[in-house]
This record gives structure tokens, C-alpha cells and sequence, in this order.
């Protein structure tokens, strides 16, 4: 039985995440959701964009590709179109997936290319020292929102959904093993999967808008979330202001990569019923 | 050979593609390079290849490196404003060391330009449109057989060195149609990238990023058993992220190094008269078809005209020119733009004192040169 440890490169650690992060977390997460899988480490590519979470796969014994920002989801449709074979994972950033990447989380997910995506959601632009995203909430405060956020902030499941992504989740670094149990899920569905995996930047987020410390911000995330089974025997009142985790969407749909080789398919049976 | 007949430039490119075995193509449509794509669309998938029209052309960019990182020949074709697009991705293939080829078939003007006239404007954007010291390969087609050729050696130049390789066509070479015999696959030479030998390198043994003496390190293939880090941040040999400055500095000469070696494989040209060559044009794509013109009716009006016809333009071709400069009295540069070959030409012609004059026609206008505006242009100078 393979465990999260058997992914991690020791010479490649220690990680670069500030004490507190929430990103190892989900990572964590992750690691046991393979591990649960115990797919051939050669099999798998994982491959991330530009920011703190963006750092996650140099630390793993797979085939890992750090690509540029926002850009990950790109070099994966090729990847996953060239050796649909292999199990292609990507990790990114709130604002790696939403602000410079969203147009192609839209189309991997219209596409539903076999790509499983992680997006570490920390409400922050954390690399570069706290700038707001697209998914920093109304009203909070960024170096670039000194007098709190004026624009709203995307829901990226429902844009996931919305888009036509198979599987669609959302979990925290709080319920770390609910969140293995939907990556588990996410890994399993054979089409573009999106878990959003809410996360704690203590350091250039939760200190500026005076969260407290991490284990305040986990507490955040335990009190303000819902799983939406629960969520199913509420009132809208005491639903208000709530997020919702778990499963949000599953639907069968027809895998890109397999949809074009069963082109590639047809069109050599034709050519060889003609020869 | 296969039978002649009339072939678009275009498709020439399509042809050489893959002939030197490309499997997959990412594009997005842009006039004046659009029939790449759709004639890849047509015929890949019948080859058991790949084709996919993205979302736009840095995901095109992005897209054709993940392919070639899985060990397929890749490609992706645009022009101006999709060219500017895909530099942030070209610079993560010069880094990371990914084979692949980008054709640009340049049209006219800064921004929208001129979609569908001829233009050079982007012969500086190709080498230096990316950020940072990095090497690139860029090949520019004369005609609708040497786009065909170009291609192949372009493939076959980014299997070599690991470098990203450009086609850089030009609306009239694109779109122009001519009667020509193409080299059928057996005649074509393959290059392929050099791969680690499981009975030679074990998988702990495997060094992604070594800085051989050869300078390009074996490649492998994703999912071949040598699983390693790739990263556009400043690495070490093993591909990891903690360079140090030495190691940094070591990464950036072996990478730009890369450049030396592609003068002497891939450094490509075409001399017409040139021996004793008094008055000597440098041209590269459209514009050398009318100097060609030019320079025979000049030869048969009794002027010593010569014509080097550059189809690789980087590396530039420096000992070939300084060569052909030193014999001459004065060297013309006619290009589709205001002057950028010409200023790697003075940089490598020039022996001092003003010698030799070196004369730069331009033309911004939209329009080709005619044969006539150089040939007056070697009688003026002769
Ligand atoms: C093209 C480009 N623009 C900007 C940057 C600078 N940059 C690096 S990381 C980052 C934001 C990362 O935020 P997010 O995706 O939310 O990830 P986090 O660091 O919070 O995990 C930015 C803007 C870049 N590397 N490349
Ligand atoms: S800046 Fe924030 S997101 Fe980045 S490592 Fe530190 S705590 Fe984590």
C-alpha cells in the first residue's frame, strides 16, 4: 500500500511555504488520494503554474512540469492529448486558475479533457506578497485593495460546472481528509475534474485582514463552510453567507483525448476499407 | 520525388512537416498562416497524429510543449499579433530545452496591420521577442520548395539542439503557388532528439539538465521511467529549482552556447554569382526571389552583382557574410521593413573607413519589391 510519504523527494525539500500555510496541507491531501490509487509514479504528470502552490510539484517523485503562469492547464491539453495514457494532474493558484489562466480553465473544462486540477484557493495573489485575485471576497483588504476589495469575487466551481466540467468539488485545508475523499473522487472521474481546495495564507493574507493566526483561519474555514448534504436541510437564512463543499457536480460526459483518438480510429479503419 | 504540381507555400510547410515527422499541432486561426492549421486538422489525424485548435496562441504555444515533452514532434503556425502572443512560452521552450517549431508567416504593420500583405517587420521579434539571454533557431523560406526544406530542418534543428525553432515565412512565400517536385519521405534525412539508453543510464543516473560538453543533454520522454523536474525557474542539472549563481551562470552560457553550434549545423544560405561579386544584395525570403531578378539582369548588363540569399537569418550568419563583404564594394539590403536585417549586416560587412557601403532599400508600403527597384539600385551603385 503506497503512502503520500512515497511521493515526496527528501532532497528536494525542505518546501518554501511560510509556517502556518495552507498549501502543504492540500497537498497532503493529494499525496494520499494517489496513494490510495497507487498508480505507476511514471504514469503520472503533474504540472503547475506561477505562485506558491505552483511550487508543490518540485517537491514529488513524478513527471513534473512548472510552466508559466496561468498557463498550466495549456501544457496539460497537450500533454493529455499527446499520451492519453498518462494521468495528468494540475496544480494552481486562485489566481493562476482565475485571473491570467480563466480562459483556459474554461475550455479545459468545455473540452472535459481527462485533466484532474487542484486549485489551492488562498484568496490571494501569495507569491508576490498579497495582491488581491479574482477570488478575494468583496470588502477585504490587499496591498493592491488598501481600502478593501471593490470588485465581487468569482464562485470558480460554479464557473467550472457552468463551463462543462465533469466532477466538480470544494473542500478546505481544515477538513483535510474529506478533502482526500474528493480528490479521491476527482482522480476517479474519467473527465476535466475541478476541486477547489480552500486554503490559509496567514502571511500575506489572513495578517492583513486581521484573521489571527492559522489555526484561527482553519477555525474560519470550519465555520463558514457547509457540505452541501447538510446544506440540503438548511434555510436559505442559515445558509446566508455560508460555502458550500463536497461534491457540487457529476456528470458523464464524453473524455476529449478518447473522443479524438476514436477519430484517429475511424479514420484509419476507413482508409483501410478503401485499400 | 513525388510528381511536380502547384503547391502554396503554405502547404509546402504542412508537407515538410511531416515528412520530418510531426504528429501534433496546436494552432489558432490567423490570416495569413491559417492554412496550416486547417490542412494539419485535415491530415494529422489520418497519420495517427494530433490536431487541436486552442483557445488562443499562448495555449497553442503551451500546448505543442507539453506535446514534445511526451516525445512528439510538434508545431504550432501563426502570424503577427499570435507571434507576440506566444513569446512568453517560446522563452519556457528556450529554457527548459523542449524541441519544438513555430512557424510564423509575418505579415504587415505593427499591431493588426495588414492582414493579409507582406511584411519582415518581425525578423528582430524573432530572435529577441522573448525575455532573457536565450538561443533560437530562425529559418526564412525563399520559395515554395525551400519552405518545404526549411521546414524539415527546422524539425530537424530543434531535435538536435533542444532549441525552439522558427519558420519564419512571409505572406508572399505563404500564400504563393508553385510548380514544384517535393522530396518524397524516403529522400527526407529525419534527425531525432538524442534519448537516455535504459541499458546505458539507469533512471538514478539520469542527469536531465547535464552540462555535457556537447552542450544538449539527452531528453526523455515523459512516462519513459526517467521522471525529472522541468522548470522555467533557474535550475541546476537535476532540473531543480536551487542554482546557485555559478550554476545559474553555467545554465545561461550552456543554453546560449547553443547558438555557436547552430552556425556551423544549421547556418543555411544560397550564393548566386557571388566569386567575384563587386556589388553584393543580402536578402532573405520575398525580397531575395526579386533580388535573384535583379541581380541576372544586372550580370547581363555587365555589373559584377552577386546576391547571398540568407535562409538561416539566426545565428546570424556572420563568417559568410564577412566573407562575401570583403570582396565587395558595396552590399544592398533590401527587406519588407525599415531596416533590421541591415544592421546585423554592418555589424559583420563593415572592415572600417565605410567599407563597404552598405545600402538599405525599405519598403513599408505593403507592396513587394519589384526586380526593377533593386536592379536600379545596382546600377546606381556600381
Ligand atoms: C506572466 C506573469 N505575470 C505575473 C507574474 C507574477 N506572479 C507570480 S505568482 C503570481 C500570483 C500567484 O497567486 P496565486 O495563483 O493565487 O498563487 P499563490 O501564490 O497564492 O499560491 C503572480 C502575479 C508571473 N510570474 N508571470
Ligand atoms: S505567502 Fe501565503 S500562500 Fe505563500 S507560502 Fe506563505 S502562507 Fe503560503
Amino acid at each position: 500500500m503506497a503512502t503520500a510519504r512515497d511521493y515526496l523527494l527528501s532532497d528536494a525539500l525542505p518546501h518554501i511555504w511560510c509556517p502556518g500555510c495552507g498549501h502543504g496541507t492540500i497537498l497532503g491531501a493529494l499525496l494520499r488520494a494517489i496513494a490510495r490509487i497507487d498508480p505507476p509514479k511514471d504514469d503520472v504528470v503533474m504540472i503547475s503554474g506561477i505562485g506558491c502552490a505552483g511550487r508543490a510539484p518540485g517537491y514529488l517523485d513524478f513527471n513534473t512540469l512548472h510552466t508559466t503562469h496561468g498557463r498550466a492547464l495549456a501544457f496539460a491539453t497537450g500533454v493529455k492529448l499527446a499520451s492519453p495514457e498518462r494521468r495528468v494532474i494540475v496544480i494552481t493558484g486562485d489566481g493562476d486558475a482565475a485571473a491570467i489562466g480563466g480562459n483556459h480553465l474554461i475550455h479545459a473544462a468545455r473540452r472535459n479533457i481527462g485533466v484532474t486540477t487542484i486549485c489551492f484557493n488562498n484568496s490571494v495573489y501569495g507569491m508576490t506578497g498579497g495582491q488581491y485575485s479574482p477570488l478575494t471576497p468583496l470588502g477585504a483588504f490587499a496591498t493592491t485593495a488598501p481600502y478593501g476589495q471593490v470588485e465581487p469575487a468569482f464562485d470558480l466551481c460554479e464557473l467550472a460546472r457552468a463551463a462543462g466540467a465533469s466532477f466538480v468539488a470544494r473542500g478546505t485545508a481544515h477538513h483535510a481528509v474529506a478533502l482526500t475523499d474528493l480528490i479521491y473522487q476527482a482522480l476517479q472521474n474519467d473527465g476535466f475534474s475541478f476541486v477547489e481546495a480552500i486554503s490559509q495564507c496567514p502571511v500575506s493574507y489572513g495578517r492583513r485582514n486581521k484573521l489571527g493566526n492559522a489555526a484561527q483561519m482553519l477555525r474560519w474555514q470550519r465555520d463558514n463552510t457547509v457540505n452541501v448534504k447538510a446544506a440540503a436541510k438548511m434555510t436559505p437564512e442559515q445558509l446566508q453567507g455560508k460555502i458550500l463543499t463536497g461534491v457540487l457536480h457529476h456528470a458523464v460526459r464524453p473524455e476529449y483525448a478518447r473522443s479524438y483518438e476514436q477519430l484517429v480510429a475511424r479514420l484509419g479503419a476507413e482508409r483501410e476499407g478503401k485499400s | 520525388m513525388e510528381p511536380a504540381r502547384l503547391v502554396q507555400g503554405n502547404e509546402a510547410c504542412v508537407q515538410g512537416a511531416i515528412a520530418a515527422g510531426c504528429r501534433f499541432f496546436a494552432g489558432y486561426p490567423i490570416t495569413p498562416s491559417t492554412e496550416v492549421a486547417e490542412l494539419m486538422a485535415e491530415r494529422l489525424p489520418r497519420l495517427g497524429g494530433k490536431f487541436i485548435q486552442m483557445e488562443d496562441e499562448i495555449a497553442s504555444m503551451a500546448a505543442i510543449i507539453g506535446a514534445s515533452l511526451c516525445g512528439a514532434k510538434a508545431m504550432t503556425a501563426t502570424s503577427g499579433p499570435g507571434f507576440s502572443l506566444k513569446q512568453e512560452n517560446i522563452g519556457f521552450a528556450a529554457m527548459c530545452e523542449v524541441p519544438c517549431v513555430v512557424v510564423n508567416v509575418q505579415r504587415a504593420g505593427p499591431s493588426t496591420g495588414g492582414p493579409t500583405a507582406p511584411g519582415q517587420g518581425d525578423i528582430m521579434q524573432a530572435r529577441w521577442g522573448t525575455h532573457g539571454d536565450h538561443p533560437i533557431v530562425v529559418l526564412a523560406p525563399y520559395s515554395v520548395r525551400d519552405t518545404f526544406d526549411l521546414t524539415v530542418a527546422a524539425f530537424n534543428c530543434a531535435e538536435d539542439l533542444r532549441v525552439p525553432t522558427i519558420v519564419l515565412l512571409d505572406e508572399v512565400i505563404g500564400h504563393m503557388r508553385e510548380r514544384v517536385e517535393l522530396p518524397g519521405q524516403s529522400e527526407v534525412r529525419v534527425v531525432d532528439r538524442r534519448r537516455p539508453d535504459p541499458s546505458r543510464t539507469a533512471p538514478e543516473d539520469f542527469v536531465p539538465y547535464a552540462h555535457t560538453p556537447d552542450l544538449v543533454p539527452e531528453m526523455a520522454d515523459f512516462g519513459s521511467g526517467y521522471r525529472h523536474h522541468i522548470t522555467g525557474l533557474n535550475h541546476d542539472e537535476r532540473g531543480r529549482p536551487f542554482a546557485s549563481p555559478a550554476e545559474v551562470d553555467r545554465l545561461v552560457r550552456r543554453l546560449n552556447g547553443k547558438m555557436s553550434l547552430a552556425a556551423q549545423r544549421w547556418g543555411l544560405f544560397q550564393e548566386v554569382a557571388t566569386a567575384d561579386a563587386e556589388v553584393l544584395v543580402i536578402a532573405a525570403g520575398s525580397p531575395a526571389r526579386s533580388a535573384k531578378e535583379a541581380v541576372r539582369s544586372a550580370r547581363q548588363a555587365g555589373i559584377k552583382a552577386g546576391l547571398l540569399i540568407l535562409q538561416t537569418i539566426w545565428p546570424f550568419p556572420a563568417v559568410k557574410v564577412a566573407d562575401l563583404a570583403s570582396r565587395a564594394r558595396v552590399v544592398i539590403v533590401p527587406e519588407l521593413n525599415l531596416g533590421q536585417l541591415v544592421g546585423e549586416v554592418e555589424r559583420y560587412a563593415c572592415r572600417g573607413r565605410g567599407e563597404p557601403r552598405v545600402v538599405s532599400l525599405t519598403r513599408v508600403d505593403t507592396e513587394l519589391f519589384p526586380p526593377a527597384q533593386i536592379y536600379e539600385a545596382l546600377r546606381e551603385v556600381r
